[in-house]
């Protein structure tokens, strides 16, 4: 076992977290991702032998997930969404010129390790079609040049910052963040992006509130 | 004309609006001594006269729900809120949880005081990380104000929190798929009944909400029940956040009544971007049948979208005009459904595939009419046979647009191909582009 003492210790923590243990497993894997970078197998039977289950129950949930990656993922995982809205937006056409810019096909890793390209579905953010996932932050409104764009600063290691979110950190970093452990940025970005308040932008300017409550 | 109606959506532009400080500065959390100074079952009778129904798709009755929680059950009861927002053209939860996880928050605390939950979950998708970040520190924050944990506010009612992030699985909107990932294990549907109410997470009772029908319990215990069944149509009761999305001017959230109406909306919105019309639009998202410009007047509740042949669904409304290739669109949902089928029953597992390779054929213009028929025959197939509504959904998108663009099925054969221009209909093609 290579897994470090701590990392160990953290995965019961979520364990404990739960009523019953086993509802730690999603969790755990995410766990798993952020230090493994992909489930690997010994993270397979970490997350068996604390749980008590076999690592056989524990693959079956692994391959069910698609944020579970049994490839090692690069810094930076850039999801295109090329659902029907999306893509009749133009997530189709941002998705192909990212893998001719790359060079790399659907769920692969550029070589230098920094890209991993995927195309992805609905990720709710439909109002700013088209939209890109940057290690599950929101690039909303991208055209293929804005996400050309995107991808040379990530691996020329300028700083980016999701449009309604905060500085991109990396795809690990974000793994240990959907375990449960947070990463204090909270509180970086904006409440709401503007297609958010684009009703509540016609209402305040035309004086149009819910009634009032009842005494 | 229908005005707008913000509530939920009424403190997103406020400043640092996801803070607990921000949110009791406007009133936050008050209405918890207003819940605890009430009986737990008169919470549920409120919710009940308010006419709430569930906000994310299905449209049942959220304090009917409540009710059927059996209480002389000596197992733990489980609250469960649906933050697993997937549905394509769907975006209405995320944007609440990102501007104002308190208002979630408070809306757990009320509905779980109301079943008699002790421990109640956020089952958030993987694929948000900045809004689990919010919900993250939301929940932090009212631990340690004491809006969450032993003996809240004085009431000798305690509440655990936990926020479960999911890990990619469409499938796990559906509830029962739900808790199975929420006990560690595969998404896929459980059989009902038991219905979990009865035997639920951890086979203990159960109550399962949607984001928004939570979000909206404290406005209604604070207004009052008549407040909200004031709002909206006489069976359809209440306001909702309407997303819309595509080709309109300004797509984005739009708080209202019940019954407004698309062309309503699409008037707030600025219209259908310049120089193009309205072709197609899905009312409740993709599951949800097509629906036309003939439909612009439809009140958008339970009741009117259904008897126009579709369904509310989440309001979900994506809009697409004449540059949009129908069949394009179709094909794409089917793979949607084909790559989130969770492989359980063979209807939905086999039918999504079969459905696809049909579909793909006449999109190349390959195929016979025909081909219409055998589509529709695997639909019939599919529908009501299928374990959950995910192989219903699936059928949704090819039915209608067979039903109303049968038409352009069959240019497709003519034409030997699509005879639309995807460029034509991106957001960044230039203006007057057409197909």
């Amino acid at each position: 076992m290579s897994l470090d003492p701590q990392t160990l210790a953290e995965l019961h923590e979520i364990a404990d977290r739960y009523p019953e243990k086993r509802s730690g497993l999603l969790p755990m894997l995410h766990l798993i991702q952020s230090v493994e970078g992909r489930v690997t197998p010994e993270g397979i039977e970490v997350c068996a032998q604390v749980l008590g289950i076999s690592a056989a129950e524990v693959n079956g949930v692994a391959t069910f997930y698609t944020m579970y990656k049994r490839r090692p993922v690069g810094d930076y995982h850039v999801g295109v969404c090329t659902n029907t809205l999306c893509a009749v937006m133009g997530g189709d056409l941002i998705f192909e010129r990212l893998k001719e810019h790359l060079d790399v096909g659907n769920d692969e890793t550029t070589e230098d390790g920094k890209i991993t390209l995927e195309h992805v579905e609905c990720n709710a953010a439909c109002d700013y079609a088209p939209v890109m996932m940057v290690n599950w932050e929101f690039m909303d409104n991208q055209t293929p040049e804005s996400a050309v764009q995107v991808v040379d600063d990530l691996r020329a290691g300028r700083e980016v910052h999701s449009t309604r979110g905060p500085r991109l950190c990396t795809w690990r970093e974000a793994e240990r963040v959907l375990a449960g452990f947070p990463d204090d940025r909270a509180d970086e970005g904006p409440a709401a992006g503007p297609a958010s308040l684009a009703g509540l932008k016609i209402a305040r300017e035309k004086g149009w509130t819910a009634p009032e409550g009842e005494k | 004309m229908t005005t707008l109606t913000p509530v939920l959506t009424d403190n997103w532009d406020a400043e640092r609006a996801w803070t607990l400080a921000a949110y009791e500065e406007r009133g936050g959390y008050a209405a918890l001594d207003k819940a605890f100074a009430m009986a737990p079952d008169a919470v549920i009778d409120v919710v009940k006269e308010s006419g709430l129904r569930g906000r994310g798709g299905a449209g049942f009755p959220t304090g009917m729900k409540w009710g059927f929680i059996p209480q002389d059950n000596p197992r733990p009861k489980y609250l469960v809120v649906n933050a697993d927002e997937s549905e394509p053209g769907t975006c209405k939860d995320i944007p609440l949880m990102m501007a104002s996880p308190h208002t979630l928050v408070e809306g757990v605390i009320v509905s779980a005081y109301a079943i008699r939950a002790n421990t109640a979950f956020i089952y958030v998708r993987g694929e948000v990380l900045h809004v689990i970040r919010r919900l993250q520190r939301a929940v932090q924050e009212a631990y340690l104000a004491g809006h969450l944990g032993r003996n809240i506010h004085g009431s000798g009612y305690d509440l655990d929190l936990i926020v479960h992030a999911g890990a990619g699985a469409y499938i796990c909107g559906e509830e029962t798929a739900l808790l199975e990932g929420l006990e560690g294990r595969r998404g896929q549907p459980r059989l009902r009944p038991p219905f979990p109410a009865v035997a639920g997470l951890y086979a203990s009772p159960t109550v399962i909400n949607n984001v928004e029908s939570i979000a909206s319990v404290p406005s209604i215990i604070t207004n009052g029940a008549g407040w909200f069944a004031g709002m909206g149509t006489e069976k359809s009761n209440g306001f909702g956040i309407f997303s819309l999305s595509g080709h309109v001017r300004n797509p984005g959230q739009y708080e209202a009544p019940l019954g407004i109406t698309l062309r309503e909306l699409i008037d707030l919105a600025g219209g259908m971007r310049e120089g193009h019309e309205l072709k197609f639009w899905t009312p409740g998202g993709s599951s949800t049948p097509l629906l036309t410009p003939e439909h612009l007047d439809v009140p958008l509740d339970f009741e009117s979208v259904g008897a126009a042949g579709s369904m509310l669904g989440t309001r979900a409304l994506q809009l697409f005009d004449e540059t949009t290739c129908v069949v394009r669109a179709v094909l794409r949902w089917t793979e949607f459904y084909k790559h989130e089928s969770c492989g359980k029953c063979t209807p939905c597992r086999e039918g999504t595939w079969w459905l696809t390779q049909t579909l793909a054929r006449l999109e190349k213009g390959q195929g016979s009419e025909a081909d219409l028929d055998l589509l529709l025959d695997q639909c019939d197939n599919i529908l009501g046979r299928s374990f959950c509504a995910l192989g219903d959904g699936a059928t949704s998108p090819i039915s209608s647009s067979i039903q109303h663009f049968r038409d352009e099925y069959l240019a497709h054969l003519t034409n030997g191909g699509c005879p639309f221009d995807p460029a034509a209909s991106t957001a960044f093609a230039p203006v007057g582009a057409s197909a």
